[in-house]
């Protein structure tokens, strides 16, 4: 008998080769593609792969990005870089992204993502690809190595979880702003690993970068995939990206089965003020307002999060013929070149520098805790995902977790402040 | 090798008279494996593995030890070093109401047994406790000092074959090592 089925199921099933699949059924899957990086990558995959005495099963379907310890900040990161580096070469990888920005951000920009793939990444921000209307999440390198050997990996059958936006955002609140709101209203792992879905008119009215924050970020929800379903907007974004016309001419078919059981939750867009999201925990989330006494020293956009072209243009709009205040530290990390390229041509990376701006390579940065990061003592205002103690410095470093936007606000006062007052 | 007598499809790691170390909710992939340290192996990991919530862990956790913590246990990043570095300082299971699921799934690929453990607070620090497998059933128990049982979820067989195998590396060597022996 068939039932009404989700988008998460219909995703799952194509890969599982069934018709349709129940919640909770643990199925088998052909992955579409495997993106890792070079830390969770070469460095972790060869030494299993060749105690194995295994080949990588489909080297067409693999992405390999260089975005965690590039640029490298000592001779272990070096190490690691120029090893990735070599094994790329040796297993002929014919899709290598080095040094051009960060995996979440790149893969979609090359036009490795489309509706209704199934895919697998070796970072825990995967979930990303869900915006592409393609099921995505991370794993660690050990569960890569087993698809990389076989090509397959497991899933239980997730429940859905709607999060419906009505209404449209104010000016000066983002994507960043409901995905904080989300998070502190369910908990970090709320999610429960099931599927989100979002929709709703607030998410159909989002570009597509705005829609990478919601899920890109629904890892911090704790959810396996945070997925919307493609419209008009994400084939038009894709077309761009060079997905192919056969590809896109399939992209609408993915949509979730009118009925199909699923736990929806209702939010109003219209309402929705910019969240701050206190240390340690991005779901230790408050109205910005609340916040107004703190004073941080640095004011950070970075991160697949919140550096991307749309995040990029937040700030300037913020910023624009000003100049951050004084004894602040302003740091942009663009999530990559070509976004960065483009916000040079739009002048938004100068508005940007002439702010006092100092600008930073297109990787993960600070936002890893893996190279250079924060000092003791330091208090941080971050367009970052996670805010976790000792993640970004030691644990001494308080990060306060805030859109694009809020960021840049906070740069211009010198205290934690609402972007709607400054762009009012 | 012993031989189970009872039903069970798969022989269980026995835990017994193992000592707890207690820790809060919320316990991220971070602390377990601080970024900063993360270009380097389990070694160098493990002697910063929790320092940021609790400083006495990494040089006093012995073999056969057992984590009993709040819920969301292992949030955050997929870097499986967080939970390699459980199993290389010898860490025998990680008692919690809730994981996060990526790094449930990382944990029994590295052969590390997670048991979801609605009632786990009710363990102390210091405590010795024993794990149960109830008779032909997938369905572990945590044995208190005191005698008490705490029902756990069960444990699918595919993910027990991997605790026992010791990770999906050596499962994936042994069925390699079959497929090619023509079984």
């Amino acid at each position: 008998m068939s039932t009404p089925q989700t988008l998460a199921q219909k995703l799952i099933a194509r890969a599982a080769g069934r018709t349709q699949v129940q919640v909770g059924e643990v199925v088998t899957c052909a992955v579409d593609l495997a993106m890792f990086h070079d830390s969770s990558g070469p460095r972790r995959l060869q030494p299993m792969l060749e105690e194995l005495g295994a080949t990588v099963w489909d080297t067409n379907k693999v992405v390999l990005v260089l975005d965690h310890y590039v640029p490298a900040q000592d001779s272990d990161a070096q190490q690691i870089v120029q090893r990735t580096r070599e094994v790329a070469r040796q297993w002929r990888l014919p899709h290598v992204i080095d040094s051009e920005g960060i995996c979440h951000v790149v893969l979609p920009e090359r036009g490795h993502l489309a509706p209704g793939m199934f895919c697998v990444g070796g970072d825990s921000h995967s979930p990303t690809g869900g915006a592409f209307g393609t099921y995505m999440f991370g794993i660690g390198a050990t569960e890569m190595l087993g698809v990389c050997v076989t090509g397959q990996i497991w899933v239980q059958v997730p429940r859905t979880l709607c999060m419906h936006w009505t209404g449209r955002l104010s000016p000066g609140v983002s994507a960043k702003d409901m995905m904080l709101h989300m998070i502190g209203h369910f908990g970090m792992n709320g999610g429960q690993y099931q599927a989100v879905e979002f929709a709703g008119e607030a998410v159909r009215a989002l570009s597509m970068p705005e829609r990478m924050t919601l899920a890109n970020m629904s890892a911090e929800l704790g959810a396996q995939v945070g997925l919307i379903a493609a419209d008009a907007t994400t084939v038009a974004h894709l077309r761009q990206c060079g997905v192919s016309q056969a590809r896109l001419e399939q992209a609408l078919q993915w949509q979730g089965d009118e009925g199909a059981e699923q736990e929806r939750h209702d939010f109003d867009a219209s309402v929705l003020a910019p969240q701050v999201a206190a240390p340690h925990s991005p779901a230790n989330t408050r109205a910005v307002t609340e916040l107004g006494s703190v004073a941080p020293t640095i004011a950070y956009i970075g991160a697949c999060t919140g550096a991307k072209l749309e995040d990029l243009r937040a700030a300037a709009q913020v910023l624009r013929g000003h100049k951050v205040a004084a004894g602040m530290q302003l740091l942009v990390a663009p999530a990559s070149a070509r976004e960065q390229a483009q916000a040079e041509r739009e002048g938004v990376m100068q508005v940007l520098r002439d702010a006092g701006a100092q600008v930073l390579p297109n990787s993960c940065g600070a936002c890893a805790g893996y190279g250079a990061t924060f000092a003791e003592g330091d208090t941080v205002i971050s367009s970052t995902a996670r805010n976790f103690k000792g993640r970004m410095g030691p644990a001494s470093v308080q990060v306060y977790l805030a859109s694009p936007y809020t960021v840049a606000a906070s740069a211009l006062r010198g205290r934690i402040s609402d972007p709607r007052e400054v762009l009012a | 090798m012993t031989v189970s007598t009872d039903n069970m499809p798969i022989e269980n790691p026995p835990i017994e008279n193992a000592r707890v170390w207690r820790l809060g909710a919320d316990i991220d992939t971070d602390v377990l494996a601080p970024g900063a340290f993360m270009k380097h192996g389990l070694e160098v990991i493990g002697w910063h593995c929790l320092e940021a919530v609790r400083s006495d862990f990494a040089s006093g956790v012995r073999a056969g030890d057992v984590i009993v913590a709040g819920p969301n246990f292992g949030i955050g990043s997929s870097r499986e070093q967080a939970a390699g570095v459980l199993r290389h300082l010898g860490v025998a299971a990680v008692i919690a109401p809730s994981f996060s699921g990526l790094y449930f799934r990382n944990a029994f690929n590295l052969g590390l047994l997670l048991l979801t453990c609605e009632r786990a607070a009710e363990v102390g620090e210091g405590e010795r406790i024993a794990v149960r497998w109830r008779a032909g059933s997938d369905t572990p128990e945590v044995q208190r000092a005191n005698g008490e049982r705490l029902p756990c979820a069960p444990i699918p067989g595919f993910l027990m074959d991997m605790v026992q195998a010791g990770g999906l590396l050596p499962l994936l060597k042994q069925q390699r090592r079959r497929a090619h022996d023509g079984h």
